[in-house]
């Protein structure tokens, strides 16, 4: 390695993937100053102003020399303020104040400030995962990142709480400032909404009940109800039903949070609790998809392997429901904008809750309701049929009767609940070994009424339905998918002739 | 020694130097609407137009640090003024600069070739 070449490692993100770029930086003759080559973005330019204050105010004086610093390869777009610290530790190298070789193996990720300190930045745990992937044994970080870096296995963690700290680590010999590192912002994790337990939950044994067959199979669930009647409060305990996020989907859902600048790496491993996300009914379709910026994401994403709640769902703009499909189909979110195109992953499960008419009180006693039939139509309607034909469940919530109010019985906890689902998901993973899906949501109705061989004793209702013309196939497979899940519940193999009557149940809107 | 006088002692040092390299000075301090040319000389064939920055200490930074683009442009626009001022036609040029740090003792000198 020639004396005048420093050469670091970081990380282009680009969504959640990462390309490992090398960095060289190279003192020649010239005017002194920086250049950055090699596809940076404005704010991989701007960088040099910060890396110039920062080593001065280091006590470091750079050679009166030209600095050319190369970000290969050069095709990649780089993006954001985290490349300062490798830009600045190969200069440092190429100008002879770190031994030959420093930082080899490493991966350097963080932005300078001007007094030398680190700073934290987005995305550090997907920019560790593609340093993992790419070989690379360890990752320089910001102090106040290395909590989440240190979430990915297998890598060592050098944080940094500022520039003489890191090139001390690296064998430099630098006088460190006495200054105090840089906290994280106060993370906007702390805004996310709250979720609860079922035990808060009194009577709605019907509604209790589908949220448990919701959460065991995974099947997006619909509630429709009078304002009040306690949808807000159900669809807020999903979450504590769910299984814990496995390994894979944790760091899935943690990368997508470091990226958002959500994550909270403290409380994030001991909870894996599944990611919940509310989004007000006025939010617009960029905000649900993301990436209006490059290194943006959006709600979808955020809620990835978790589960997205839409309040008010009719009261959505079209434009959000429509754009719900592809997530629903594929579990991501295809982004294309001026700035380039990226693929993020978005696969929820979703709970749409919904007025049953635009006053809300249709549902209530005769002739509370003031709506037109022609407005209640257009209410509906504004869920589409395309939309709905993904939503397997669709229940209809009436209002609380004083009896279950005032009965002495206390409600049934989440956790009694979510050991019944993790039972039944363990159903669902040995009857699908082997297939593409792991949940009876995602099976296809062909192969499960295949598989269960139903007699036409037991599937007679439904036949009928199917003859009156009330229920399409598609409706049937969907009811055959839940009673699957009830018969999971129930730790049985397969459905029976109840199970299915219990599936129309939750299928008032279409058997009725 | 006041700021002027380094500069000036600067030049003067700047002229011997180059004279030393074998370089014939053509002008020195030569003015005109558009600003200054602290030395023009001939390395060769080429015409160079040099430009020298002295500092006695590098609590201001380097004098080299001081030569920014602005100062570049105008550079060259000085050049091609005095180029069209001669009567003659020269087929070559170029920008040097000339960092000088004149801590006490002797000056130290960083010589930039075609400056960009």
């Amino acid at each position: 390695m020639s004396a005048h070449v420093g050469r670091t490692a970081a990380i282009a993100l680009w969504g959640l993937a990462g390309t490992p770029v090398q960095i060289e930086a190279s003192v020649n003759s010239g005017l002194p100053g920086i250049d950055i080559v090699g596809l940076p973005d404005t704010s991989v330019s701007e960088s040099r102003k910060r890396i110039r204050a920062a080593i001065s105010n280091l006590g470091i004086t750079l050679p009166a020399q030209r600095i050319t610093v190369n970000l290969s390869p050069g095709s990649v777009k780089k993006v954001g303020t985290a490349f300062d610290l490798g830009i600045a530790t190969a200069i440092l190298a190429a100008a002879g104040h770190l031994p030959t070789g420093a930082g080899a193996g490493l991966v350097f990720v963080g932005e300078l400030g001007l007094d030398g300190r680190l700073h934290p930045v987005r995305g550090v745990m997907p920019c560790a995962l593609a340093a993992v992937r790419a070989g690379f044994g360890g990752c320089a970080v910001p102090a106040a990142n290395s909590a989440e870096a240190r979430l990915v296995p297998g890598l060592k963690v050098l944080g940094a709480g500022n520039l003489a700290e890191a090139l001390n680590a690296l064998g430099g010999q630098v006088a460190v400032p006495a200054l105090p590192p840089v906290s994280s912002p106060p993370s906007a994790a702390a805004s996310r909404p709250a979720t609860g337990d079922l035990r808060e939950v009194r009577g709605h044994g019907d509604a209790r009940r589908a949220l448990e067959v919701a959460a065991a199979g995974g099947h997006h669930l619909l509630m429709i109800g009078s304002p009040g009647a306690g949808k807000t409060l159900l669809a807020g305990c999903l979450p504590s039903l769910l299984p814990r996020l496995s390994d894979v989907e944790a760091v899935e859902a943690l990368a997508l949070r470091s990226i958002d600048g959500t994550l909270d790496a403290a409380a994030a491993e001991p909870e894996r609790q599944p990611p919940f996300e509310a989004p007000h009914h006025r939010t617009s379709a960029a905000a649900m998809v993301g990436g209006s910026r490059p290194g943006t994401i959006g709600v979808f994403s955020r809620a990835h392997r978790g589960v997205l709640f839409m309040d008010e769902a009719p009261e959505f703009h079209r434009d959000v429901l429509e754009a719900l499909r592809q997530p629903l189909e594929s579990g991501r979110c295809d982004i294309h904008r001026a700035w380039g195109s990226v693929s993020l992953p978005a696969r929820f499960q979703l709970v749409l809750a919904a007025n049953p008419c635009p006053c809300g009180a249709s549902m209530g006693p005769q002739g509370a309701c003031s709506c037109s039939p022609m407005d209640r139509r257009r209410y509906r309607g504004r869920l589409s049929g395309p939309l709905l034909d993904r939503v397997d469940i669709q229940l209809d919530m009436l209002p609380i009767a004083p009896a279950d109010l005032h009965s002495g019985q206390p409600s049934e906890d989440s956790a009694s609940v979510a050991r019944r689902v993790a039972r039944a998901r363990e159903r669902q993973a040995e009857r699908f070994a082997g297939q593409s899906w792991a949940l009876n949501a995602q099976a296809p109705g062909s192969w499960l009424r295949e598989s269960f061989a139903l007699s036409r004793a037991q599937t007679q209702p439904l036949d009928r339905a199917l003859e009156r013309g009330s229920l399409t196939m598609r409706g049937y497979d969907r009811i055959v998918r839940i009673a699957a899940t009830i018969a999971d519940l129930d730790d049985r193999s397969a459905p029976d002739g109840d199970d299915l009557l219990a599936a129309l149940v939750l299928r008032t809107r279409e058997a009725a | 020694m006041g700021t002027q006088t380094l500069g000036r002692r600067g030049e003067d040092f700047a002229h011997r130097y180059l004279t030393a390299q074998g370089w014939d000075v053509l002008a020195r301090n030569w003015r005109c609407r558009a600003g200054e040319i602290d030395i023009v000389a001939r390395d060769g064939a080429t015409i160079v137009f040099v430009e020298v920055k002295t500092r006695g200490s590098l609590r201001a930074g380097h004098p080299l640090e001081a030569i920014g683009y602005r100062k570049l442009r105008t550079l060259r626009e000085l050049a091609v003024r005095w180029l069209t001022a001669q009567p003659q036609w020269y087929p070559d040029f170029r920008v040097d600069v000339l960092g000088i740090l004149w801590n006490r003792g002797d000056p130290h000198v960083t010589h930039v070739r075609d400056a960009q």
